[in-house]
């Protein structure tokens, strides 16, 4: 690595062993050497990260499925709020003078899970105190719009079939749906 | 009096009501920003508050009030809640900074008076270098406060809770301590104003201090009277509008997110009767005795005056009527900017009084678009 002493010797001998070698590249294949490189490169990185947002997605998910049965309507007594599906399926199953329907239990606030007071008759956010009647209708707090309620039929069997992948939003007049409650 | 009384005299003084309307009567004769609210100040001897038989008061009412509070058996459970430490550091280190900054700037106002400079300009036989006084100061405050904080994480325990469970939310729900705040704020304001909107205002606007104050005096020396005016609007929104909307959240808030004051039982079957209503209801049903109109921007037509007329014609006003002054020395961008983030502040205070008075939840109610004021 030390710095040659004489300055003609040097530069005959690189240029000897470059034109000994016959490494001096044309200028077109060079390009069509930086393409190929490039797709390569492009090929390897794209891989590689289709493999990491592959391993985001799990392989199997323990999650409840998105539409649930909730047994035969009479199992729901009249004016009252079933709580045993908020766990597994973030529904409540409500059941009025007329119809069934099912709430979501995200507050349309910030999006907590409010606590059904039976005594009260209300449902009450414990994060910034919105409160929602037994319909789901806000009428206390900060929360700008009512409970969602989801997609309720019936299923082959006379069961009520709850589908969480439809989703009836009172403000856009969606509740007049006859889809988002059933008629008992 | 004994201490029961005084205990339920505190709970009906802490209703946020209460004790939010009675700090922001007394702040401007606490913090004086004109002549009128000076004269009272003198008068009534509030400018004790900032002398050191003050500050000592103080610190020993600060911890009397936690003294009985520990003995209390339900202020007890709040306040030895391990999450719950920091802020009582925190009002033990608020009431003390400002002490001290209100404190040194007495005296120097004292010397102003009298024609002399400021105690700051007058000690250059107290100068220390940098290197090696200062960085020695910070280097053993650094050790101590390591030591500090690994006592700490010995005797108290992380306050983790069971697994989340979805199903079964905390009640109430709190936020870190230095997020009660806004959470507070959210309690009155859609989550994009509260959430997005205001934090960027508050971030923006205390960026924007050193660029919209044009006052040269107090550089680089304690003073109340030369910057009476920013350091009011200053002290209100940090002390009112931030901290103690954190001693709130902290204390007076419990189950279903009520208000509890601090020696009272959290009882999760608190009712308190609020049916709130927004503006376009007021107006349409309760006024014009008629259903609400089923176009939106009709509907929520008075709140879109209401706000305009708030946020864009009232700098107007002001900068030709009553801070002409002001507009001409500032000059325009500069009014405007401070108007801007004033208003904002204040729309803070003015909705929660509206929220507490007529139970006003939006005066923009516009859920269809996730647009309410």
């Amino acid at each position: 690595m030390s710095e040659p002493k004489d300055n003609t010797a040097p530069r005959a001998a690189v240029g000897a062993v470059s034109k000994g070698r016959k490494t001096t590249m044309e200028r077109r294949s060079f390009f069509s050497w930086l393409a190929v490189g490039w797709i390569g490169f492009i090929g390897v990185t794209g891989g590689f990260f289709t493999i990491i947002l592959r391993y985001l997605y799990p392989n199997v998910l323990f999650e409840p499925p998105q539409s649930f049965k909730i047994g035969f309507p009479d199992k729901f007594a009249p004016n009252s709020v079933d709580i045993s599906y908020k766990k597994d399926f973030n529904a409540w199953i409500v059941r009025d003078d007329e119809s069934i329907f099912a709430l979501s239990t995200v507050c349309t606030h910030l999006g907590c899970t409010p606590n059904w007071l039976a005594t009260d008759n209300k449902f009450k956010c414990p994060c910034h105190g919105s409160g929602f009647r037994m319909t789901g209708i806000h009428f206390e707090g900060p929360a700008p719009r009512p409970l969602e309620r989801f997609k309720i039929g019936v299923a082959d069997d006379g069961q009520i079939l709850v589908d969480k992948t439809k989703s009836y939003k009172w403000e856009k007049g969606e509740w007049e749906n006859k889809d988002s409650f059933l008629k008992v | 009096m004994n201490i029961t009384a005084l205990k339920s005299l505190i709970d009906a003084l802490s209703a946020p009501t209460i004790s939010f309307t009675i700090l922001t009567v007394i702040f401007p004769f606490i913090f004086p920003p004109s002549d009128w609210f000076e004269k009272i100040h003198r008068k009534s001897g509030l400018w004790r508050i900032w002398t050191k038989l003050g500050g000592v008061i103080g610190m020993i009412l600060i911890t009397a009030f936690f003294v009985i509070g520990y003995f209390d058996p339900y202020f007890n459970k709040t306040l030895t809640k391990a999450d719950n430490f920091p802020i009582v550091l925190m009002i033990y280190s608020m009431w003390f900074y400002i002490w001290l900054g209100m404190f040194k700037a007495y005296r120097n106002d004292i010397r102003l008076d009298q024609g002399l400079k400021p105690n700051e300009y007058n000690d250059p036989d107290d100068k220390v270098l940098v290197w090696p006084d200062l960085v020695y100061i910070e280097f053993i405050a650094l050790i101590l406060f390591q030591v500090f904080l690994i006592v700490w994480s010995i005797i108290v325990a992380a306050p983790i809770e069971e697994p989340a469970n979805p199903a079964a939310t905390p009640n109430p729900s709190k936020a870190p301590w230095y997020f009660l705040g806004l959470q507070e704020m959210l309690v009155y304001y859609d989550p994009w104003i509260a959430g997005v909107l205001l934090p960027t205002f508050i971030i923006v606007g205390l960026m924007a201090i050193p660029y919209v104050d044009i006052n040269k005096k107090g550089d680089g020396y304690y003073s109340f009277r030369e910057r009476r005016v920013g350091m009011f609007i200053f002290m209100y929104g940090w002390v009112v509008l931030w901290l103690f909307l954190i001693i709130i959240g902290t204390f007076f808030r419990g189950p279903n997110w009520n208000f509890f004051g601090p020696f009272e039982y959290w009882d999760i079957h608190k009712v308190e009767a609020l049916t709130n209503v927004n503006l376009s209801e007021i107006l349409w049903v309760k006024w014009f005795n008629q259903g609400l109109p089923s176009n939106i921007l009709i509907r929520e037509g008075l709140g879109f005056v209401i706000t305009g007329l708030y946020l864009f014609v009232l700098p107007v006003v002001l900068a030709k009527t009553y801070l002409k002054d002001m507009y001409a020395a500032y000059g325009p961008t500069r009014f405007v900017t401070i108007m801007m983030l004033g208003l904002v502040m204040l729309a803070l205070p003015i909705k929660m009084y509206l929220r507490w008075v007529f139970n006003l939840q939006y005066i923009i109610a516009i859920p269809e678009w996730f647009f309410n004021i």
